[in-house]
C-alpha cells in the first residue's frame, strides 16, 4: 500500500512536467544536481489544484472490511482480541482518572478518547526495541509495551514509586526499560530529538527505528520543520507519526494550516507520506508496519498522518463545548469510534460477545480503581529528593540549598506537615 | 593527567582553534560514538576548528547540518539520549537563541524530569562568543548569563589554548550537558605550547592565574587578557592584584573566590556582557553574603554597558584595562 502511494506521488510529478511540455524550452542544471525544465509561460503551481492525499482504510464505520480489503497479515484472533482489550483498558483508565481529577484527587489529566485505534494500531506494528518519542496523548503505546496500571497511577499521583520521582505533571510518562522517552510539555521538541536518536541507531547499525508522535497543532512548531529537514538530509530511520484529530486545544485545523493537512508537507522535504484513517486500527497497524519496513529498507524517514477526532476535552483544564458543538462530539462518538468499530468487527467474526464486553469493561474499571487506590495510599517522594538528578552528581551549591531547606522545614514542621511529606 | 605530568608532556605550538581541534580529534579517537555536527563543520568550520576531522573520521561522524539551530540542538539531545556523544556547534553564540528552548527546557531538564531514567549528559554545545573588533550586534555577544540561570547545564569558557583543550575534553566527557563558549578573538591570537596528548582540566574549578594581596579580580575567557594588562598597570602603581579565571560559569567555584576575598578584602568582577543581569551580579551578591565582614570596599562590576553591541562604538563599550584600573583605584582608595 505504502509503496503504491509513493509511486503514485512520483508519477504525478511526471504528469505535472508533461502538462507544461508544450511550453518547455530546454532545461538547466542547478547546484545539487537538480535539472529544472525552463518554460516560456509563467507557471503558477497552486497546491489547491492538487489532488487530496487519500487515507487508507480497511474497516468501514460498521466494522466491515471495505471492498478488496483483508484482515492485515500478522493480526490473528488472539492478537486482535488482545488489542481490543487494551483499547478498553485505556478507555476505562481515561474514564476513572478523568473523574479522579474532577474530584481533586489528582491535579491534571488528559484523555485519549477517540484515538485508541491510532495508538494501539501503531504500537502493535512496531518492535519493542524501537524508540518512542511521544507528545502526551499516546499512553496507549506505553500500555501496549507493558506499563502497568500501577505504574500509570504512581505517575499520576506523583508518589514515591513514580519512575519520574513525582517531578512532572500527570500524564508525563516515560520508561527507559520500555524504550519510551519521558514525555515533556513543550510541544514538538521531541521531533528533532527522535531524528538524532535515529541517526545514532543508523551509525550503530542497529535494526531499530525511532517513532515520533505529535499532533497536527505541534506540527506548526519550528521543531517540526527542523526535524523533517534533518531527517531527510541525514537519511535517518525515523517514522514521523502525526495524529490529526482536528483540534489543538480550541484551534480548529482551518486556523492551523491551509495546505492538505500534515501529509502534504512530506513532499517538500523529500519524505514519503502515507495518510490513514486513524479510527481504523487495522489500517493504522498495516500502514505503520509498512512504513517501518520502508524506513529500514529505504534508509530514510517516512511520515504518516492518521486522521481522527479528539472526542474528549483537550485536558481537564479545558471545556471543549465552548468552541465546538456537543452534537459534533456526539456524531463522532456514535458513528466513528475506533473501539466500537473493532467490537463490531469482532462480533461479526464470532470472536467477541456482548457478555464478554460488559465483563471486560467491569473488570478493567475495577483494575483501574484498584491501581488508583494503591497509588493514592502511597506517600510522596521525600522532600530532599527534589535536589537529586539536576546533574549527574550533586554540586556543592545544591547540597547547600538542600541542607538549608531541610533545616527550615525542621524548624517549622507543622507548617509543612500538611503537604503529606 | 596530573598537573605535573601535564607540564612535562610533549607539547606543540598551537593557537586556540588548533588546540580545540586537537581536543576534538582525541575525543573522536577515544570514543567511537562521538559525532561532530553543525553548520559548515564538514570543510573545517568557519573558524577552522574542525579542519581535517571529516577526512579522518568520515562523513558519518563529522557532517554539516541544515541551517537551523533548534534542529542542531534537538538532534544533539536525541543523539545523546541513547548514550552517544554529541559535539554540536552553533556558529556564533549570537545564534544560539533559536536553540534556547531545546537547551533550557529539554537538555537541562532531561535527567531531572525522568527521575534519572533518561539523560542527555553526553552532549556538548560549542559556540564562538565575545567581541572581535567589528562584530557589531550579532557576532559579539556573550550570552553566558542566560544559561547560568538554568539548573542542569554546565557553562564553560576557556582563556587560552592549553585551558581550551583540557576544558573541552572535560566538557565532552562530563556526564552533563555543557555549553562551551570559545572566545573567538583568541582563535588565532592566543598561542601557547599545548600538550599533544590526552588531558582534561576539571570543570567547576577556578584558577588563580596570578596571586596577589590587595584586590581580587575575577574574569573569564577573552576578558582574562584585558585583566592581565590591568594587573600590570596596578603593579606599576604599587597595588598587588590576585587574578582569578573562573573557567566554569555554572556551577561556579565559590570557595576559591571567597578565600581570595577574605584575604584581599576587595573584589572586582569584569565581563564583556551587559552589566544588568550579568554573571558578575551573581558573584558580587554571593561574595557579599559570605565575606561581609572581610570587605573593605563595595564590590565593583566592570562590564559591558546595558546596550546592544554597537559596531562603531566597540572601543567605548568594552570593559577595557583602563576601566578596570579605575575600579582598582576606587576600591583601594575607598
Amino acid at each position: 500500500m505504502a509503496l503504491r502511494l509513493v509511486r503514485s506521488v512520483t508519477r504525478s510529478r511526471f504528469t505535472c512536467a508533461a502538462k507544461y511540455m508544450s511550453t518547455t524550452v530546454g532545461s538547466g542544471e542547478f547546484p545539487g544536481g537538480q535539472t529544472i525544465p525552463f518554460v516560456n509561460k509563467i507557471v503558477v503551481v497552486d497546491p489547491k489544484e492538487n489532488d487530496v492525499i487519500p487515507a487508507y482504510r480497511v474497516l468501514d464505520q460498521q466494522g466491515k472490511l471495505v471492498p478488496g480489503a483483508q484482515v492485515p497479515e500478522g493480526l490473528d484472533e488472539e492478537l486482535v482480541v488482545d488489542l481490543y482489550k487494551h483499547m478498553v483498558r485505556l478507555n476505562q483508565m481515561d474514564n476513572v482518572f478523568y473523574d479522579a481529577q474532577r474530584q481533586g484527587r489528582i491535579s491534571f489529566y488528559m484523555t485519549a478518547f477517540g484515538e485508541e485505534g491510532t495508538v494501539f494500531g501503531s504500537a502493535a506494528a512496531i518492535k519493542p526495541r524501537d524508540m518512542v518519542f511521544a507528545q502526551y496523548r499516546e499512553a496507549g503505546v506505553l500500555m501496549w509495551r507493558g506499563f502497568t496500571l500501577d505504574q500509570f497511577a504512581n505517575q499520576l499521583f506523583s508518589n514515591c514509586d513514580d519512575l519520574g520521582k513525582g517531578r512532572q505533571m500527570p500524564v508525563h510518562y516515560g520508561s527507559k526499560e520500555l524504550n519510551y522517552q519521558t514525555v515533556a510539555s513543550p510541544l514538538a521538541t521531541q521531533i528533532p530529538q527522535a531524528v538524532g536518536a535515529a541517526y545514532g541507531f543508523k551509525l550503530a547499525k542497529e535494526d531499530r527505528i525511532s517513532i515520533c508522535y505529535f499532533g497536527e497543532g505541534a506540527a506548526s512548531e519550528g521543531d517540526f520543520h527542523a526535524a523533517l529537514n534533518f531527517a531527510s538530509t541525514r537519511d535517518c530511520p525515523v517514522l514521523f507519526f502525526a495524529r490529526n484529530n482536528g483540534f489543538a486545544i480550541s484551534t480548529p485545523v482551518k486556523d492551523q494550516f491551509r495546505g492538505d493537512g500534515i501529509a502534504s508537507r512530506g513532499a517538500g522535504y523529500g519524505i514519503p507520506v502515507i495518510r490513514v484513517d486513524g479510527n481504523d486500527m487495522f489500517a493504522v497497524y498495516e500502514v505503520t508496519k509498512k512504513a517501518r519496513e520502508l524506513v529500514l529498507t529505504g534508509g530514510r524517514p517516512v511520515l504518516i498522518e492518521a486522521m481522527s477526532y479528539r472526542q474528549g476535552h483537550h485536558s481537564t483544564s479545558d471545556d471543549s463545548t465552548r468552541y465546538r458543538e456537543v452534537s459534533e462530539i456526539k456524531f463522532w462518538k456514535d458513528t466513528n469510534c475506533p473501539i466500537n468499530r473493532m467490537k463490531l468487527f469482532m462480533m461479526d467474526k464470532g470472536w467477541w460477545s456482548e457478555e464478554r464486553d460488559v465483563a471486560l469493561k467491569d473488570a478493567e474499571r475495577s483494575n483501574v480503581l484498584q491501581a488508583l487506590t494503591n497509588a493514592e495510599a502511597k506517600g510522596y517522594p521525600d522532600a530532599h529528593t527534589m535536589f537529586d538528578d539536576v546533574y549527574h552528581e550533586k554540586p556543592k551549591h545544591i547540597l547547600e540549598q538542600e541542607k538549608e531547606m531541610l533545616e527550615h522545614i525542621a524548624k517549622y514542621p507543622d507548617h509543612y506537615a500538611s503537604t503529606g511529606h | 593527567m596530573s598537573r605535573r605530568s601535564l607540564y612535562t608532556a610533549a607539547t606543540e605550538r598551537m593557537n586556540m582553534f588548533t588546540a580545540l581541534n586537537s581536543a576534538m580529534r582525541i575525543a573522536m579517537e577515544t570514543d567511537p560514538t562521538a559525532a561532530i555536527f553543525g553548520e559548515d563543520v564538514a570543510f573545517g568550520g568557519v573558524f577552522r576548528c574542525t579542519v581535517d576531522l571529516r577526512e579522518k573520521f568520515g562523513e558519518d561522524r563529522v557532517f554539516n547540518s541544515p541551517l537551523c539551530e533548534q534542529g542542531i540542538a534537538g538532534f544533539a539531545i536525541g543523539y545523546a539520549s541513547i548514550g552517544r556523544t554529541a559535539i554540536a556547534e552553533i556558529q556564533f553564540a549570537d545564534y544560539i537563541f533559536p536553540a534556547f528552548d531545546q537547551i533550557v527546557n529539554e537538555a537541562a531538564k532531561f535527567r531531572y524530569r525522568s527521575g534519572n531514567d533518561w539523560d542527555c549528559g553526553k552532549l556538548t554545545f560549542r559556540a564562538p562568543y565575545g567581541a572581535v573588533g567589528h562584530g557589531a550586534l550579532y557576532h559579539s555577544q556573550s550570552p553566558e548569563a542566560y544559561f547560568a540561570h538554568t539548573p542542569g547545564l554546565k557553562v564553560v569558557i576557556p582563556r587560552n589554548p592549553v585551558q581550551a583543550k583540557g576544558l573541552l575534553l572535560a566538557s565532552i566527557r562530563d556526564p552533563n550537558p555543557v555549553v562551551f563558549f570559545e572566545p573567538k578573538s583568541l582563535y588565532r591570537a592566543s598561542v601557547a605550547d599545548v600538550p599533544v596528548g590526552d588531558y582534561t582540566v576539571p570543570l567547576g574549578q577556578a584558577e588563580i592565574v596570578r596571586p596577589g594581596t590587595d584586590v581580587t579580580i575575577v574574569g573569564w575567557g577573552a576578558q582574562m587578557r584585558v585583566l592581565e594588562e590591568t594587573c600590570d598597570m596596578a603593579e606599576e602603581a604599587g597595588v598587588s592584584c590576585e587574578l582569578i579565571d573562573l573557567q566554569t560559569i555554572l556551577p561556579w567555584d565559590v570557595d576559591t573566590i571567597e578565600q581570595s576575598v577574605r584575604k584581599t578584602g576587595r573584589l572586582i568582577v569584569s565581563h564583556e556582557a551587559p552589566k544588568t543581569g550579568g554573571f558578575a551580579g551573581e558573584i558580587a551578591s554571593t561574595i557579599q553574603e559570605r565575606c561581609f565582614l572581610s570587605l573593605e570596599a563595595p564590590i565593583q562590576r566592570v562590564c559591558g554597558y546595558d546596550t546592544p553591541f554597537s559596531l562603531a562604538h566597540e572601543k567605548f563599550y568594552l570593559p577595557d584595562a583602563l576601566k578596570n584600573f579605575e575600579a582598582i583605584k576606587k576600591v583601594v582608595n575607598y
